[in-house]
C-alpha cells in the first residue's frame, strides 16, 4: 500500500521542458538572430531563410524515413542508398515520359521497394540491420553509377507556387509559402508523422514494438507486420526526397548526387530525438548551416578558406552525435531481430 | 465439491526434443480460488501454463472452459495468445511485459486501443482504467511512467492489463520472486480481493511458506507429471516439500556445534562509500573465526551489499585494519584476494558469478585459468580444463550433459551449484556467501546449505549475507545485525530470537530514543516484523 509513488510525478509540461530545453534556448537564440538579421538585411536574410528551407527538405524526409523505422526497431542507414536510388529512377522516369507526376511515383516507389529488401533483410531473414543497410548503399551507388548515361537532361522541374495571401507574409510568407510541391509536402509528412506515431493505434503499437517487442507479441500485435510496414513507409519517404533532389533542386541526375545526405539524416533524427518535429527542427538548424556556408562563400566578406566553410554542416553532425544536447535515448529494441518463441 | 469449475485441463501431454514436459496431466481450477501450481524449476509448471495460455499446443489433452449456464463446460482450443485473452484468461510473467518508457494508460490499453475516429482516446481510457482500479481495489496513477514505478506497483499494473481484457482466470507466475516481502503482502491482499470478485488466480511458485499462507489448493508437480492435489489445512511445508523433490527433504540445517579457532577474518572500523559519496558502512568491526558461520542479517539496502564488496575487493574502503589469515587485504584487487585464500559467492549470480555464453568448463575456471595446471605459460591446457568440469560436475552434481554446455542454459540451482563448485573446490580460509540461494528452489537450497556447513566443519570461517532470516537463523553460529551501514548487534543463535533480530533489524536499540522517534521507529519495527514473520 505505500509502494506508491509519494511524489507527485511530473507533469507533462515540465516533462517537455526537461527533454528539450536545449532545443528551446536553441531556438530562441536563431530566432532572435534572424530578426535582428532581417532588421539589418532582409534580403541576404530572406535569401538565406529560403536556401535553409531548401536544404532542410532532403533532410526531414531521410530523418523522418529513419525514425519510422527505428521507433519500430528497424535501423535503417541505408537512408542514402534509398535516396540515391530513388533520384535516379525518378530522373530516368522524367527523361523517358516527361511527366514530372509520374517521375515523383516513381521515384518513391523505388524507395518503397528499398524499404521492402531492408525489411526482408533485417525482420525476415534477420541479417545484422547495419549490414542490410550497407548493402542497400552500396547497391544503389553501383547500380545508380553503372546505368547513368551523361547528357540526359530532365524535361522541366517542379516549380515553386504561392499560398494565396499566406506568401504575403513578411519574411515568413515567402520563405515558407513560395515553393515547390514536395517542400510543401515535407511540412505536411512532418505533423502527419507525428500525428501517426502519437495519437493513433498504429503508432502506439509501431512504439510499442520498439520498446518492447516480445510485450506487443503478447497482447497480439504482429511485430512482423508492423515492422515491415514501417520500413516500407519509411523507403517511400526517402524515395520523395530522392525525387526532390533530381526534380524539384537540381533538375538532373550527377553520380553519388546525395553527397552523404542520407547519413546527415541520420544525425538529424538523433539531434530531434526520434520525434518528427524535433528532427524538422534539426534538420533546419543543418540547413541554415549549410545555407550559411554558400552564403559566405560567395558574400566574400569573411576571410577564410572555403573548404573550412564547407566544412560546417559536418561539423555540426559530429558536435550532434558526440552527444550535445543531451543524450537522447534511442528506442530499446532499436536494432534487435525479434524472435518469436 | 464446492465452487463450480473455471477451467478444466484433461490429460495435457506436451514433447519437447528429449523430454517430456507435461505427462498426462489434470488440473482443475474452480471459480474463485487461489490454485497454487507448485513444483521445482523444470517440473513442468511453466509448460502447461503455456499450453493453457496458447503459447505452445498440446500433443495430446484437452482443455475445457465453463460455459454459458452454469455447471456447464465447453471444449477450447487454445492457438495463440490472443484467443486466451479472448477466452478471459490473463497471464502476469514472471519478466514483466511492459513497455517502460509508456505509461501505465497506454501499457494498459495497447492492443485494446481506445480511438475515437483515428485518433487515441486516452483521456477516456484514463478513465476506464481509474473505474477499474476503483473496483479492485488496485491503485495506480494511470499518467505515471512505468519505468519510474517501483516494481509492486508494475505487477499491480499487469494485473490491470489483464482485467481491462476482461480476464476471469488470471495466472501469476512467479509473482512474488521480484517483490520484497512488504509488496509481496500487498499482493496477497489483491489476490483475496480479486478471488471475491470471482476472478480464479492460478499461482505458480516454489515458496512453501506463501502457498500455505494463500491458497486453497495446491497442486505439486515433479518431472512433467502431477504428484498430487491437496488444500494447507491437510498439508504442512514439510509434505509439500518431499512432494515436490521426491524424497524427504531437510528443511532445517543438521550441524552440530562450532568448533572455532583463530580469528580467520579481522575488521576493525571499516567504511564504505556508494557512488555518490555516501557513506553506507559506518565504522563496522566484527571478526570470523575459522570454523564458524558468521550471519548478517538485516533488510536489504542497509549497506550489506557494500560490505561485502569491500571485502571482496570490488570497492575501496577506508579501514583501521582488514585482515584475512593475519594479512592485511589489499584494496580493490580481487585476484590479489583470491590467492590469500577467499572464496566468494556473490548476490547476482548472472552479473557477478558467471560468464552466461561461456561453458560450464570455462566458467569453473574463472578465477584460476592463468594458473597450472589450466595454463602452461601463454597458453591454456584445455584437457586439465575439461577434466576438471567433470570432476566438479559429478562431485556437485550440477545437471548438465557434458561440460560444454554454457551455463546460461542452465536453470538457477545447476548456475548457483556452478559457482558454488568453482569456489568451494579451492583450498581457501574464508568463504563469503551473498545471497547464496535466493530465487532456489528448495531441492537447491537443501544441497547448498549442506556445503556451506560442510566447509564450516573443514575449519573455514564463512560469512553469510542473506534477507532471509531462517536462512541466517538455521545456518549461523553467530548473527551480526546491520542497520543503516551499522553492525547494531553481534549475538550467537541461540541467544536470538526472531522478534529480536526484527526489532534490531528494523532499528529499534536498547538505549533512550526521543519521542518522535521512537513512534517513527515502532512504525519501521512492525514492518520489519510483518516481514519477519511473513
Amino acid at each position: 500500500m505505500e509502494t506508491t509513488l509519494d511524489s507527485r510525478s511530473p507533469t507533462s509540461l515540465e516533462r517537455f521542458i526537461a527533454r528539450w530545453r536545449t532545443w528551446i534556448i536553441i531556438g530562441i537564440g536563431v530566432t532572435a538572430l534572424v530578426i535582428w538579421s532581417y532588421v539589418y538585411n532582409p534580403v541576404v536574410t530572406e535569401a538565406v531563410l529560403s536556401s535553409t528551407v531548401r536544404q532542410a527538405t532532403p533532410l526531414v524526409l531521410g530523418a523522418l524515413c529513419g525514425l519510422l523505422g527505428e521507433r519500430a526497431g528497424v535501423i535503417n542507414i541505408g537512408i542514402e542508398g534509398q535516396m540515391l536510388m530513388s533520384a535516379f529512377t525518378g530522373f530516368l522516369a522524367n527523361v523517358y515520359t516527361g511527366n514530372l507526376f509520374v517521375a515523383v511515383l516513381v521515384g518513391v516507389l523505388t524507395g518503397a521497394l528499398l524499404g521492402l529488401l531492408l525489411a526482408f533483410m533485417s525482420v525476415t531473414l534477420k541479417i545484422d540491420q547495419i549490414i542490410g543497410g550497407t548493402v542497400i548503399n552500396i547497391l544503389a551507388l553501383g547500380l545508380s553509377g553503372y546505368f547513368y548515361t551523361a547528357g540526359l537532361t530532365t524535361r522541366g522541374k517542379l516549380q515553386a507556387f504561392t499560398l494565396g495571401p499566406l506568401a504575403d507574409i513578411p519574411l515568413i510568407g515567402p520563405v515558407l509559402f513560395d515553393n515547390p510541391p514536395i517542400t510543401y509536402a515535407t511540412i505536411v509528412l512532418v505533423f502527419l508523422v507525428h500525428y501517426v506515431l502519437f495519437h493513433t493505434r498504429w503508432g502506439l503499437r509501431t512504439r510499442a514494438v520498439g520498446e518492447h517487442p516480445r510485450a506487443a507479441d503478447t497482447v497480439g500485435i504482429n511485430v512482423y507486420l508492423v515492422r515491415y510496414a514501417n520500413v516500407i513507409a519509411g523507403g517511400a519517404i526517402a524515395g520523395l526526397a530522392g525525387a526532390f533532389l533530381t526534380l524539384e533542386a537540381v533538375g538532373s541526375f550527377e553520380r553519388a548526387m546525395t553527397n552523404g545526405r542520407g547519413f546527415v539524416a541520420l544525425a538529424v533524427m538523433i539531434f530531434g530525438k526520434w520525434t518528427p518535429i524535433g528532427s524538422w527542427g534539426a534538420a533546419l538548424l543543418f540547413g541554415l548551416a549549410s545555407a550559411m556556408q554558400t552564403q559566405l562563400q560567395f558574400g566574400g566578406e569573411i576571410n577564410i578558406p572555403h573548404q573550412f566553410i564547407g566544412m560546417l554542416p559536418y561539423l555540426l553532425t559530429i558536435v550532434v552525435l558526440a552527444g550535445f544536447g543531451g543524450r537522447a535515448r534511442p528506442p530499446a529494441a532499436d536494432g534487435v531481430p525479434y524472435e518469436k518463441e | 465439491m464446492g465452487q463450480p469449475l473455471a477451467l478444466k485441463a484433461t490429460n495435457i501431454t506436451k514433447r519437447f526434443p528429449g523430454v517430456i514436459a507435461n505427462n498426462k496431466v489434470d488440473f482443475t481450477l474452480r471459480k474463485g480460488e487461489i490454485h497454487a501450481l507448485l513444483g521445482e524449476n523444470g517440473a513442468g509448471k511453466s509448460t502447461l501454463m503455456n499450453v493453457i495460455y496458447g503459447l505452445y499446443s498440446p500433443d495430446e489433452g484437452e482443455i475445457y472452459l465453463d460455459g454459458d449456464q452454469i455447471g456447464e463446460l465447453r471444449k477450447v482450443e487454445i492457438k495463440n495468445p490472443h484467443d486466451a485473452i479472448h477466452m478471459g484468461i490473463g497471464m502476469v510473467h514472471q519478466h514483466f511485459m511492459l513497455v517502460p518508457v509508456f505509461t501505465v494508460t497506454e501499457n494498459i490499453i495497447l492492443g485494446h486501443e481506445v480511438t475515437s475516429g483515428p485518433t487515441l482516446d486516452l483521456s477516456k481510457a484514463r478513465k476506464q482504467i481509474k473505474q477499474l482500479s476503483e473496483d479492485y481495489g488496485l491503485e495506480a496513477d494511470p499518467d505515471a511512467v512505468v519505468e519510474d514505478l517501483p516494481v509492486g506497483v508494475q505487477q499491480r499494473v499487469e494485473i490491470l492489463k489483464a482485467l481491462y481484457r476482461q480476464a476471469r482466470i488470471l495466472v501469476l507466475d512467479e509473482p512474488t520472486a521480484v517483490l520484497t516481502p512488504q509488496e509481496a503482502e500487498d499482493l496477497f491482499q489483491v489476490m483475496e480481493q480479486l478471488t471475491n470478485r470471482g476472478v480464479s488466480i492460478i499461482f505458480i511458485t516454489h515458496k512453501l511458506k506463501e502457498v500455505l499462507a494463500v491458497a486453497d489448493r495446491i497442486t505439486v508437480m515433479r518431472r512433467g507429471e502431477v504428484v498430487g492435489t491437496t488444500t494447507p489445512a491437510e498439508t504442512s511445508e514439510q509434505d509439500l516439500a518431499a512432494m515436490m523433490v521426491g524424497r524427504d527433504v531437510l528443511l532445517q540445517v543438521e550441524k552440530g556445534p562450532a568448533k572455532a579457532g583463530k580469528p580467520e577474518l579481522e575488521v576493525h572500523n571499516l567504511n564504505v562509500h556508494d557512488e555518490r559519496g555516501v557513506d553506507v558502512v559506518r565504522g563496522v568491526s566484527f571478526e570470523v573465526q575459522a570454523g564458524e558461520i558468521l550471519g548478517v542479517a538485516g533488510v536489504q539496502g542497509n549497506g550489506q551489499t557494500e560490505l561485502v564488496e569491500a571485502l571482496t575487493g570490488l570497492r575501496s574502503f577506508q579501514a583501521d585494519r582488514v585482515e584475512l589469515g593475519g594479512e592485511n587485504i589489499p584494496q580493490s584487487n580481487p585476484r590479489a584476494l583470491l590467492e590469500l585464500g577467499l572464496a566468494h559467492i556473490p548476490e547476482d549470480r548472472h552479473k557477478h558469478g558467471l560468464v552466461l555464453p561461456y561453458s560450464i568448463a570455462d566458467n569453473e575456471v574463472l578465477n584460476t585459468y592463468y594458473q597450472p595446471p589450466y595454463a602452461r605459460g601463454l597458453q591454456r591446457n584445455w584437457d586439465a580444463v575439461y577434466e576438471n568440469a567433470e570432476n566438479l560436475i559429478k562431485r556437485f552434481d550440477v545437471r548438465a550433459p557434458n561440460p560444454l554446455v554454457p551455463v546460461g542454459n542452465l536453470s538457477g540451482g545447476n548456475q548457483q551449484k556452478v559457482i558454488v563448485a568453482r569456489e568451494l573446490s579451492r583450498p581457501v580460509k574464508l568463504l563469503i556467501a551473498n545471497q547464496p540461494t535466493r530465487g532456489l528452489d528448495v531441492g537447491s537450497i537443501e544441497y547448498i546449505h549442506s556445503q556451506i556447513v560442510e566447509m564450516r566443519d573443514k575449519g573455514v570461517a564463512v560469512l553469510l549475507v542473506s534477507a532471509e532470516l531462517d536462512e541466517i537463523l538455521s545456518l549461523s553460529d553467530r548473527i551480526a545485525v546491520m542497520y543503516q551501514g551499522e553492525i547494531v548487534a553481534i549475538m550467537k543463535t541461540e541467544d536470538a530470537s526472531r522478534e529480536e533480530l526484527g526489532l534490531l533489524m528494523a532499528g529499534s536499540s536498547e538505549d533512550e530514543p526521543s519521542q518522535d522517534e521512537r513512534q517513527s521507529r515502532d512504525v519501521d519495527a512492525s514492518q520489519a516484523l510483518e516481514q519477519v514473520e511473513g
